[in-house]
């Protein structure tokens, strides 16, 4: 690896909280416009991992870089879109308020079309003036998706994004995660839907306490046999 | 730095909207001023000289508990649904983010403020109106150093379980220097006293503070969001 290398690089990156350490020398290059399946049972340090690559929280030690460039320089994080397990959504704001603010911050031109587009896209179109609060469980999942793709990052980064969602959610999901790999956006998940994941990912990362313990392509065996990844490399 | 005044007004704007959707800080806050206000006036004379003595001290104390309720949700109402990470993770600057968060909370506090200044005004038979800007001069200035420390420490203890009695133990101590200067100069100015040699140390005092804690504030507020 150069220091010039496009894509997603993370060097030595450990995280402690208090003396524990979440994540050990974690070193780990995704090249541009794969799919990672970012897989380890619950403890593991996925969500962490992610957290850093996203810029939410620095690394202990090491770093995260995008093209080259630190995660949380402003310019990266343009590029950048996340869905955690949380929707990220204000409840008292209306569906088009929701997402005319983060296409604010993200300085698109015209945000009020933009949202608009997006609710569209989404199906929400029709309720834009409702507020959150108001909406079903499965229309503030879509209005999230929405969110993290309103500014089309180049990486986008999806902590478990197919757990909760309902069957048209998933739908929204899917399709829009086969356009981002058709145009070449990389892709970062972490999920314990090894099916659904392994089936759209182009590469797999495996951790362990906070290892890494595997990285690399996505093989048929790993598709056919969800659960070969876990008995070779995981814990028993 | 367009962009940055813009993240600054885009999330002042989100919250004012946010607040004033559901009032939840602001009726609160209100309420708490109007109560202390109310019960006060039956404790003192209104037409005494003891009341001109105490008027500023009274006015802050109400200003700056009522304060807390107010920067207490600032960064609390971010944890429904984890917006902070959305806002964390958005390509404007945390300095941006807590300044946008701080004029929102200053409209607020001024807002409460202002209302409690009248209902004041009303029950304790008082009047500064010879000496009104002078007193706004010393709101404004008070309650920015409130606020921008307010909205800090906010910051800071968001993530705790007792956050809302954390916020009030840290912040009021390091108040003290502003809210000395505040209560002295609003005694003076209610007592008929006006703005001269005798008291614009206090004035230097209070802007002094202000400048400090709005650098400071904007320095560090990386590490507190961030890590």
């Amino acid at each position: 690896m150069t220091d010039t290398a496009p894509g997603v690089s993370v060097d030595s990156v450990w995280k402690y909280y208090g003396d524990f350490p979440a994540l050990r020398d974690i070193q780990l290059r995704i090249e541009p416009g794969s799919t990672v399946a970012l897989l380890g049972r619950n403890g593991a340090g996925k969500t962490t991992l992610l957290r850093i690559i996203a810029g939410l929280a620095k690394a202990s030690e090491g770093g995260v870089r995008i093209d080259n460039l630190d995660v949380r320089e402003e310019a990266t994080r343009r590029r950048i879109g996340i869905l955690g397990h949380s929707i990220s959504l204000y409840d008292e704001l209306s569906a088009q308020e929701n997402l005319t603010l983060f296409a604010r911050l993200y300085g698109l031109a015209e945000p009020e079309k933009k949202a608009l587009a997006w609710l569209k896209r989404t199906g929400l179109d029709r309720v834009r003036d409702g507020l959150v609060r108001e909406f079903s469980r499965g229309m503030r999942q879509r209005l999230a998706v929405a969110r993290a793709f309103i500014h089309e990052p180049d990486v986008l980064i999806f902590d478990e994004p197919f757990t909760a969602l309902d069957d048209r959610a998933i739908a929204v999901l899917q399709s829009l995660l086969a356009d981002a790999h058709a145009f070449g956006r990389t892709i970062i998940l972490s999920t314990h839907q090894l099916r659904e994941a392994l089936e759209i990912a182009t590469h797999v990362a495996m951790i362990q306490r906070g290892q890494l313990v595997f990285a690399g392509e996505r093989t048929q065996q790993m598709v056919d046999d969800t659960s070969f990844l876990y008995r070779t490399y995981g814990e028993n | 730095m367009g962009a940055f005044w813009n993240g600054v007004w885009t999330i002042a704007q989100k919250d004012l909207r946010s607040e004033l959707r559901t009032k939840e800080a602001f009726n609160a806050s209100f309420s708490f001023s109007l109560v202390i206000l109310v019960l006060f006036s039956f404790a003192f004379d209104p037409t005494s000289e003891e009341l001109h003595a105490i008027a500023g001290g009274l006015l802050w104390i109400v200003f700056s508990f009522a304060g807390a309720l107010i920067l207490n949700r600032s960064f609390a109402r971010e944890l429904q649904n984890d917006c902070l990470d959305a806002l964390v993770s958005a390509p404007i600057s945390t300095a941006a983010l807590f300044l946008g968060k701080t004029l929102a909370n200053y409209f607020l506090l001024l807002l409460v403020e202002g209302a409690a200044l009248a209902v004041f005004a009303i029950l304790y038979d008082t009047h500064f109106s010879k000496q009104f800007w002078p007193v706004v001069l010393v709101v404004v200035l008070g309650t920015w150093g409130m606020t921008i420390i307010g909205t800090m420490f906010s910051a800071l203890t968001v993530n705790l379980r007792m956050r809302e009695m954390m916020l009030p133990t840290l912040v009021y101590p390091l108040l003290i220097p502003a809210l000395m200067a505040a209560m002295t100069l609003t005694t003076d100015l209610m007592g008929g006293t006006p703005l001269g040699p005798g008291n614009t140390i206090w004035l230097r005092v209070l802007a002094g503070f202000d400048l400090i804690y709005s650098v400071l504030a904007v320095v560090f507020i990386d590490i507190v969001l961030v890590g």
